[in-house]
């Protein structure tokens, strides 16, 4: 099924308030206005983008440190987001945590937190919640592929499919766990099929095509509302920035280096950008400009205290 | 006022909460089975549906995060941790997520929780299920942490566990289950923090919680055969515990032997021993003693778990062993 081209314009501007938001961030974590760990998104907008359109708006997510995507694709306040950040009272949770620590319940962003995979068994929870309530709301877990190797993940997977609960596991595939290379990690290239043991179907999309993630989303939403249990998405996608902090993380090692040259022509929202053009769609540019003045005005609120 | 065992008070608590709220639900390993919670949950499977009564796998780390994220969605869960040894699986969800979640989102709402563990041990179960940790979970900013010791307490403190907008840990003891006690019938609430003295004496004060609570009333009956006259506090609440109503005692004995059923080093005993010092100083006669288990893992056979947990005797001990030392002093 072909997505409209308004329905495009919207991913496109999700994922660019999430790239612009995040790019301030990076300059402020550069300059030493922001002191807490930033773990920057950019690059898997995407995922974030294309997740979230899937969903109602009282279906709750739930993700880890690298969470800013998932807050602003829910709909979680951009000042809120900069205020967390900047540890002020202004803050969506009041300056207590930082960046790593977001939630915005009234548009269902329940939490997230940095211990890995910590809010998995969460969103498994919440989604019991749901049913239990019978109501057909569906609780989404992000987490990056170093969760797999957490055992509580396996656990949530098992308690979810046999209790057929609404939940969607996306995970985000981008192949690194801090600094360690997935090969370092595992003997496999198969995180897809982590869940066939406990009864989840899995499936693997290009994490840097919109629509790809969003089309498995789907699926996996109305599976997990028919009442069907638990999907997981491995969604392959690559981190431009360090583990935490700012820069293009080209310490790892040369192997990185060359991974990021391969992985920059992939930028999923410049690939949007192309389709859009195709289109043509000729306003993008004041979409833009529209986006960072929305960016200038909520940092300003931000920092008014 | 009508009888019943500590037991049959829990499983009272969970019948009428699970009536009274549709957002209690109680999830957890052997809520199916008597194997696991004696009597303290015994039909209720059968009276509000396995749905209610979710007897999982032994996942205690996803099942307590569950728990963790139904509460933040909006139930009031009640995770059941049949051993606490088996509960530090589950340290992730109840210390980084339930206990900081209360602090770092409390803008947004509380942490509905209730964690329940209980302490299952002797009869040569061996170090890995007999411990009591309490004392680890006290020493967490953002929990509560109940000890029952009498059935009506065992019931009310679970209503008021239940009522609490954050996580509340609800640890009862196997030992206790067949103590019998007055316990209304209506539902009710004890307060959460606030000790109560169980006997009035003037010579000394013990101070207890759970089964050492117990075996203070026991200690002070002994005690009293000689003459020595013992205030006996049961704390009932370990985190946050009642300060005042220990240091207004103490100020008044002088003397405090502080009995805990977990071990020496950084146990509950320490606490409330050091803050007993700090606050009464300058009115004790003799420094706080402490009747703790050795620092040492539970052993299996029986004739050293005799040896292993102190009880009424060594606390009765250790008090006359104040009002000796006082008295050679005031001799020499």
């Amino acid at each position: 099924m072909k997505n409209s081209t308004g329905w495009l314009i919207n991913r496109w501007e999700t994922m660019t308030l999430i790239r612009h938001a995040e790019e301030r961030i990076a300059g402020m974590v550069e300059s030493g206005e922001v002191g807490c760990p930033c773990h920057l998104y950019i690059g898997q907008e995407a995922i974030a983008a294309g997740v979230c359109a899937a969903l109602r708006s009282e279906d709750t997510v739930w993700g880890g440190h690298r969470s800013h995507g998932h807050y602003l694709a829910k709909g979680g306040s951009l000042a809120g987001l900069f205020g967390e950040v900047l540890l002020k009272a202004t803050g969506c949770a009041a300056g207590r945590g930082g960046s790593m620590h977001l939630a915005a319940p009234e548009v269902g962003v329940l939490g997230t937190v940095p211990i890995v995979a910590g809010t998995v068994p969460l969103a498994a929870g919440a989604a019991f919640a749901y049913k239990m309530r019978g109501e057909d709301t569906v609780a989404v877990a992000f987490f990056g592929d170093g969760a797999l190797e957490e055992g509580h993940v396996h656990e949530s997977m098992n308690l979810a499919a046999l209790y057929r609960l609404p939940l969607v596991l996306i995970c985000e595939n981008n192949l690194y766990a801090s600094h360690l290379h997935w090969s370092e990690r595992r003997a496999a290239d198969n995180l897809y099929r982590a869940g066939e043991f406990h009864s989840v179907p899995g499936e693997r999309v290009d994490g840097n095509d919109v629509e790809a993630v969003y089309q498995a989303a789907r699926s996996a939403v109305e599976r997990a509302r028919g009442g069907e249990g638990p999907t997981l998405i491995e969604c392959r996608t690559f981190r431009w920035r360090g583990h935490v902090g700012a820069s293009f993380d080209l310490d790892v090692g040369v192997a990185r280096r060359g991974e990021l040259a391969e992985w920059l022509p992939l930028d999923p929202l410049q690939r949007l950008t192309d389709q859009l053009t195709e289109r043509g769609v000729a306003d993008l540019t004041l979409r833009e400009q529209a986006i960072d003045a929305r960016i200038g005005g909520a940092m300003e609120a931000a920092c008014a205290h | 006022m009508r009888t019943l065992t500590y037991a049959q008070a829990i499983r009272e608590a969970h019948a009428q909460l699970l009536a009274l709220d549709p957002r209690v639900f109680v999830i957890g390993q052997g809520l199916w089975s008597p194997w696991y919670a004696g009597s303290s949950l015994e039909g209720l499977d059968s009276e509000f549906g396995c749905a209610r009564m979710v007897d999982s796998p032994v996942s205690e780390n996803a099942v307590t995060g569950m728990a963790v994220g139904a509460a933040l969605a909006g139930l009031r869960p009640i995770v059941f941790h049949p051993r606490m040894d088996f509960m530090l699986l589950a340290m992730d969800p109840i210390v980084n997520q339930a206990a900081n979640w209360s602090y770092l989102f409390s803008s947004k709402g509380g942490v509905p929780l209730v964690i329940r563990a209980v302490i299952n041990r002797g009869g040569e179960q061996g170090a890995q299920h007999s411990q009591a940790l309490h004392a680890m979970f006290m020493h967490v900013p953002g929990l509560k942490v109940v000890m029952p010791a009498t059935p009506y307490d065992a019931k009310g403190l679970l209503m008021a566990a239940i009522k609490d907008s954050g996580p509340v840990l609800y640890i009862d003891d196997r030992w206790l289950y067949g103590e019998s006690g007055e316990v209304p019938e209506e539902p009710f609430t004890v307060v959460i923090g606030e000790a109560i003295v169980r006997r009035r004496g003037s010579d000394v004060t013990l101070i207890g919680v759970s089964w050492m609570a117990a075996e203070c009333v026991r200690a002070a009956a002994l005690l009293e055969h000689e003459g020595i006259d013992a205030e006996v506090i049961d704390l009932r609440t370990l985190k946050p515990w009642d300060k005042e109503l220990v240091a207004a005692s103490v100020s008044r004995t002088g003397r405090a032997v502080v009995a805990d059923g977990g071990w020496r080093t950084a146990g509950a005993s320490a606490d409330i021993a050091v803050e007993v010092t700090e606050r009464c100083f300058h009115d004790l006669k003799a420094p706080v003693v402490r009747v703790t288990l050795p620092d040492a893992p539970a052993p299996a056979n029986r004739s050293e778990e005799l040896v292993y947990y102190p009880g009424a005797e060594q606390i009765s001990s250790a008090a006359r062993a104040l009002l000796e030392r006082i008295a050679k002093r005031a001799a020499a």
